[in-house]
Order: structure tokens, then sequence, then C-alpha cells
């Protein structure tokens, strides 16, 4: 017992990343879960002080009030200002989380405006959406994501949510591609069942409900990083299979990748109309009327 | 009969019958066919620990499982039947009838009276509970369902889930609810109208408060879920489309309906346990309790926010910010009467004489584990910070510290409370601290540890995960816990056995308790009580020690609880 405790202790040590994040969330990759990093890491110093207080009265008291010879228990029935001053004690430190709260949250629901080495986005479109984020001058890069069972499909720009496909965007299934420094918003749909998008670093998870779009945005800064995120909500058997990775690219990278993900599409589509010919010209494929 | 007829028989009268002698005892007819609220609170106490162990091995095949990266020894189907029915059993076939069961034997004699008030209904909730129990495990015959205990459609639907399992999970939800609610309302009944002469609402035990304000909010929460599986069952099957999205249905209105039930559910397993430490802490401590008004006002406002909260379980669903506000809110405010309990138990504890019994060891663990849930729960309750650690191992661990803590540690101390009460033997206090602190470890190091594997960005629910991310060192260490934690449950499991032959006899009163269960003998006689006394205070046996004091001047000793003081 205490041996597997050592080897595991001992491996825990030599190993310091086991101990990343074991008290505080992953960040890093965008400013929303920045801000939900530091926002946590308030109501962790807030409940490691309750924490040691209750935990201490309480072991105090079962160490200190143990029967011993000669000691009588005190009969107290109770104390109604003690009552009311853990009551409103309780209230208070509740109020400060609430305050804290809100005045963090704008920093984690409301994206910021591109940076100047940011992809160069035209045409700030002021939506009147209440849920969509939109940054002050408008300006953001508009990924569409698709759950479905069990893989995401990632429609980018313009046109990705009326028809990806008539609209010719570029798309990718599994890994993201996005340019640095440009506030990224996503749409959110499912195909299927409940989903829910979660990259960690990236900041919160949104779930994926068919019949509805969610929202939520992020803005990498740092080039050639690749953040690993995954279904959160069980979606079937191969759940844990549903991954994602989103890789950062510097804007001009990112543009020639577009052009170049535009360009394999439209070959293997003419590929596959090529193939469906000739299966049709063989007998091999019943034409259909388009 | 008039007098006439008597005075047209022939005087004197013989009338000649077969003499039928008295039955035996021990028939196990007599166990099917009883309505006595202590046999039928055994029967629930033995069915709900069957399936505790149960539900335990589904968890500790789960934990093999996730022992190591990539592995096979589960497939993703078996996994996902097995979190299915491991959250199903535990919830809907431990915690809340085991509570039950505890209510049924206890509650008539802490009180005073003499049965439950419906003493029929109280065995049809028990047999409609072992129906529903089979209905549910035979599909392990065919195909068990999977999709969770929250089974949220579409993953639920037809479509997503074509196997008779998920109509098997549905029946369970029905007969189960309706063993429920039935039992709820008997409850109900018996402590509004049966109690000791003198048992005001002030001099209710804190016991019976809790099993109150769970029978009423199981009558609250369980037509909703009834409603709301009804209609997944005729989505499934009658062609209507409540909860389908491509039919103008809607997901969410499941998620509702099934979190306006399923968070009271949460009070409704953990309110009675509190009701438990509420007794014991006081008796161990040989003081009153403190704060005995602060304490039943606690349990009612904890169970009407209880009603007000579900929304939380939802900040990742498309719900607008002030409608996540308005939850985060009401989930604060839960905090407060639920730190009120907690301190009110400590303030117990100060300045007595505690004596250190097993019973109290679970319940002072109890309070030690539940507060770091009380904790994680005011995180998740901050939205922003909910929406990192929602769905994640963060809540497994936040969860299990409070319903480990809240139903299996106060069951635990209630167990070496009670059993005295019900075998007339005390069970072994050595291997009962044995346990205590096997389980203790063992539980700490199953799930502390699941914190931190949330914070690195594990899911729940999946059923294997890549090496080289950071989470297998804690997932080996989780692993390892669940074999401690299952051992130490097993040390009682064979304490509760042993203790049937060779357990000291208790005696009625082996522990100096408060409440009236103690006036009568161990076990109590199928009537209870020959005399009911007339209650005066939160505390008749108390009194009546003390009246015997006065009235003899021999100081009332009692069977058992000194050889655990250290004097």
């Amino acid at each position: 017992m205490l041996t597997v405790a050592l080897i595991l202790g001992a491996s825990l040590l030599l190993a310091p990343s086991a101990f990343a994040n074991f008290l505080t969330p992953k960040s890093g990759g965008s400013p929303n879960a920045d801000a939900i990093h530091s926002l946590y890491l308030i109501v962790l110093y807030i409940a490691a002080v309750i924490f040691a207080v209750v935990e201490g009265a309480l072991f105090y008291s079962v160490y200190k009030f143990r029967a011993k010879k000669g000691a009588v228990a005190a009969q107290i029935h109770g104390n109604t200002r003690l009552e009311i001053g853990w009551t409103v004690g309780a209230a208070v430190i509740l109020v400060i989380l609430t305050t804290i709260t809100f005045i963090k949250l704008p920093s984690i629901i409301n994206p910021p405006n591109s940076g100047a080495n940011g992809l160069t986005l035209t045409g700030g479109v002021l939506s009147a959406s209440t849920t969509e984020p939109v940054p002050p001058n408008g300006k953001s890069l508009v990924i569409c994501i698709t759950g479905r069972q069990f893989i995401w499909a990632y429609y980018y720009g313009s046109g990705c949510e009326s028809d990806p496909y008539s609209s010719k965007v570029a798309y990718s299934y599994q890994e993201m591609y996005v340019p640095a420094n440009t506030t990224i918003v996503l749409h959110i749909q499912s195909l299927d069942v409940i989903h829910s998008w979660w990259v960690p670093s990236l900041g919160g998870k949104v779930d994926a409900v068919p019949g509805y779009t969610t929202y939520t945005w992020f803005k990498a800064s740092k080039v050639g990083a690749l953040y690993h995120g995954q279904c959160a909500e069980l979606c079937g058997r191969l759940h844990a299979a549903m991954t994602a990775l989103v890789k950062v690219l510097t804007p001009a990278q990112w543009q020639q990748w577009v052009t170049q993900q535009k360009a394999l599409i439209a070959a293997q589509e003419q590929q596959v109309l090529t193939l469906r010919k000739e299966l049709i010209a063989s007998g091999n494929l019943t034409a259909n009327l388009s | 009969m008039s007098t006439a007829d008597t005075a047209l028989r022939p005087v004197p009268q013989v009338i000649a019958h077969e003499v039928t002698k008295p039955r035996e005892t021990k028939r196990w007819v007599d166990w099917i066919t009883t309505t006595d609220h202590k046999r039928i609170g055994i029967m629930y106490l033995i069915l709900t620990f069957v399936f505790f162990i149960l539900g335990g091995i589904e968890a500790l095949l789960m934990r093999l499982q996730l022992a190591v990266p990539n592995n096979t020894l589960i497939t993703p189907e078996h996994y996902n039947q097995l979190l299915t029915m491991h959250g199903t059993t535990m919830i809907f076939l431990f915690v809340v009838p085991v509570m039950a069961g505890f209510g049924n034997y206890f509650v008539p004699l802490m009180i005073g009276a003499r049965d439950m008030a419906f003493p029929r209904l109280n065995a049809l909730s028990f047999w409609l509970l072992l129906f529903g129990g089979i209905v549910f495990y035979f599909s392990l015959f065919f195909q068990p369902p999977e999709a969770g205990w929250w089974s949220y459609p579409p993953l639920s639907s037809i479509l997503y889930s074509p196997s008779g399992g998920q109509d098997a999970w549905i029946f369970l939800i029905h007969l189960t609810g309706l063993s429920s609610l039935v039992g709820a309302i008997n409850f109900f009944a018996t402590i509004v109208n049966m109690r000791a002469p003198g048992m005001g609402w002030g001099r209710l035990p804190l016991f019976v408060w809790s099993i109150l304000i769970y029978a009423i909010l199981l009558i609250i929460a369980l037509p909703v879920v009834a409603a709301a599986v009804t209609m997944l069952l005729t989505d499934r099957h009658f062609g209507t489309h409540f909860f389908d999205p491509t039919d103008h249905g809607s997901p969410l209105l499941w998620q509702h309906l099934f979190w306006f039930f399923g968070h009271p559910e949460v009070y409704i397993m953990i309110l009675p346990g509190f009701g438990m430490i509420s007794e014991i802490i006081p008796v161990f401590s040989r003081k009153p309790i403190f704060g005995y008004k602060a304490i039943a006002a606690a349990t009612c406002v904890i169970a009407f926010l209880a009603l007000l909260v579900w929304g939380h379980h939802m900040f990742a669903s498309p719900l607008p910010v002030v409608v996540m506000g308005f939850f985060m809110l009401s989930s604060f405010l839960i905090a407060i009467p639920t730190g009120v309990k907690i301190f009110n138990w400590i303030a117990t504890l100060w300045r007595g004489s505690i004596v250190m019994t097993t019973s109290l060891y679970f319940a002072v663990g109890f309070i030690a584990i539940f507060v770091i849930g009380g904790i994680t729960g005011v995180f998740l309750a901050i939205f922003p910070i909910d929406w990192q650690l929602n769905d994640t191992y963060f809540v497994v661990a936040h969860f299990h510290y409070v319903l480990m803590g809240g139903a299996v540690f106060t069951v635990f101390s209630g167990l070496y409370y009670w059993y005295p009460k019900i075998t007339g033997r005390l069970m072994n206090e050595t291997l009962g601290k044995w346990s205590f602190w096997v389980m203790f470890w063992g539980f700490n190091m199953t799930f502390f540890v699941q914190h931190a594997l949330g914070l690195s960005g594990m899911p729940r629910r999946v059923y294997t995960y890549p090496p080289g991310v950071g989470w297998s060192t804690y997932n080996l260490i989780s692993t390892i816990g669940s074999f401690i934690l299952a051992l130490g449950v097993l040390l009682t499991v064979i304490n509760v056995f042993r203790s049937l032959k060779t357990g000291a006899i208790a005696g009625p009163d082996p522990w100096k308790g408060n409440t009236l269960e103690w006036f009568t003998s161990s076990p109590p006689p199928v009537n209870n009580f020959d005399v009911i006394p007339r209650v005066r205070s939160v505390e008749p046996m108390r009194d009546i020690r003390r009246q015997i004091e006065r009235d003899t001047g021999v100081t009332q000793k009692t069977g058992g609880s000194e050889q655990f003081a250290r004097v």
C-alpha cells in the first residue's frame, strides 16, 4: 500500500506535466479561456479559505472534545446571534462571488476586435442577433461547425450558414485551421443528436443541439499552436472518438490553406463526377434525373 | 347478539371446532405477505444494498476500463450500457429507496406510532420497487439501455436507440416512480397524523423532518419525470414528436422537464442523510442538537430552492444569459441553508463529550467529504466557470463528493447506529473503524484526482482516452482508489453478516439515544410499543432517563456505548 503510494507520488513529482491543471482549468489559447481561468482562480482562493476554516473547525472539535474522564458536555441548545451571523456571512461571500462574476462576464462573452496583424476582414456586418457574439467593429471570421455522429465538420467564411455546398466555401473535418489574432465566431449546429463543442484552451463548451444554432467565439494568438478538444456530450458509442483539433496559422498561411483546400475539394468533386459518369455508362449506377 | 337470540339457545352450549396451531413465524410467506413496516423496512434495506453492490460492480468495471489509455477491456457499446446502468441503479434503485427503507423502519418508531398510516400501500411500494428493478435488470438478457441515466433525446429516440433497453429504462422510471410516490404519500400521512401525544412540529425528530420534506419533494417532482418519460415513450412508439427536432419538437423541452425533476432528486437523495446526521451527532456528542429550529427551517428552505435551480444542469445548452444568471443566483442561495446545517453540526460537536463510535466516524467523514462537494458546487454554479467544467470529470468528482458523502457515508453511519435496534446486536466496532478508514481514503483517492482530470480537459462518458494528454496518471490513481473503496464497503458487508451471530447483545438503548425508537426492545415487537409516553421535548428518551434517575436515584447506564469512550 505504502509502496504503491510512494511510487505514485514519485512518478507525479518526476513528471511535471502530470501536475499541469491539477487545480485550475486549461487556458492560454484565447482571451475568453484566460478570463474564465482568472475568474476561477479568484473563486479558488476564496474556496480554499472556506475549506480550511470549516474542515479545521470540524477536525479541531472532534480532536479536542473527545469523551474524557470527568468531561461533561455543555448543554447548549443554540444561539440565535450565531445562526444569524453565519447565515449573513455565507450570504456576503456569495454576494462577493456574484459581483466578481458579473464584472468578469463581459470579457468572457464579448469578443474583442481582431488584432492589427490578424486576417484583414472586409464589410463588418452588424448582426441583429442577440445571442451571436459580435466584436465592437462587427468584423469577424465566421466558421460554421456541424456536429454529427461521430465527427465535427467546419465550413469557413461567409455563406457557411445558408448553404455551405452551393456557396462553395472551404470545409474540413475534425481539424480546424484558423488565422492568428483574428476574432473567430463559431455557429454551432448538429445534424443528429446533441453534441458539445469544447476545446478547453479556447474557452468554454457550447452544446450543439439539433434544431438550434448556438454561438461562441475565440481569438487565438499563438501561431503554430495546436489545440485539442473533443465532444463533451454523450452522443453514442463512439463519443470518445469525436475529437477536434484547432491549428493556428498566420493569416497569409491561412489564406493559402483556404485556396488549396478549395482546389482540393473541386478536384475531388471532379473526380467523383467522372467516376459517376463512368459507372453510369458501364451500367453499374442508375442515373437520377439531375 | 340480542337477548332473544341467547334465550333460544340451549344452555350450556358447546360448540366444537378444529384447533389450528399458531403459525410458525419464520416462514418466507410471512415476508412476502407482510404489512409490518419493520419487515418492509428490512426488505427495502436488503434489496437496495443488493442494488448498491450491483451498481458498485458496474462502476468498478468502468474504472478498470479507464485504468490505462486505449484500453480494450470493454467495448464502447458495453461502456455506455455500464454508465447508464450505474447511474440509474445508484439513483433509482439505491439511494432514493434506501432512504425509504430507513424511513419505513424508523419513522413510525421515532414518532411513537404502531405502523405506517397505510400498511398495505407500504407493501405495494416495496413490491413496485422490486419489479422496477427486475424489469430494468432483465434488459441485461437482451440489450441494456445506453443513453445515460439522463437519456437526452434525440439519442434516446427510436432512431438512435432502437433497442428495447431504453423502454426498460422508461418502465423502471414509471415503476420506481410509482413506488416512491405511493411511499411518499404514506410517509406524509403517517407523520402528519400519527405522532405520539405531545409531539408537536417543534418536537419532531430531525430525521422525521427530513423524511417529511423528502416525501413532499417526491410528490412534487416525480409526476414531472413520469410525464416526461411517457412523452418519450409515445415519441418512440406512438408517432408523437415532443422531442423530435425534425418535426417541430424540442430536445430542450426534455432537458427542462428532466432536470425539473432531476435537481430536487438530488435533495431527495441527501436530505434524509442530513436528517440521520442530525440525530446521530447529538447522541454521540452527549449534547442537544445545536439550533434545532435552524436545521428544520434549513431543510424546508433547501427543498423550496431545490425546485428553482434545475437550469444549472443546462449552462452549455442554448439558454439566454439572463436565465443562466437567475439559475446561478438560485444555486448560490441553496448554499446558505446547506452551510447553516454544516455549521450547526460542527457547533453540536463543539464542547461536547464525543463518543468515538463507528457511526460517529462515518458522520464526521460525511461532513468532511460533503464540505468539498459543496464548495465545488459553488464553482459549478458560476456559469462561465461551468462552461469549462460542465460534462467533465470535475462534475463526476463533485457529485460523488455530494452523493457518496451525503448518501453513502450517512447511510453507513445510520447503519452502524440503527443496526442494534434492527437486529438486537451491536456491530463490531474494530471492523467498522477499519471499514471507515479504508472507505474514506479509497473514496478520496478515487474522486479527488477526478477534479484534476476534469480541469485537464477529460470529458465524462468517454470509454477510453489517448496516452500523452496528461490523464493517464490521474486515471490510474482513481482506479486503484476505487478498489480500495470497494474493499472498505466489503468490510462493512462482512461486519453486517458476522454481527448477526457474534455481535454483543445491544439491549433496548445501547447508545443513550434521544428518540423514541430506543424506548422499545431491540428488535421491537410487532406492535412497537405497549405504552406510548407523552413527549415533552425533542429528546423524549433523555427525559425518560432523567425521570427514572430522579425517581430511583440510580444513574442510567447503557448496554454499550460507554465501552467506546476513552475514559
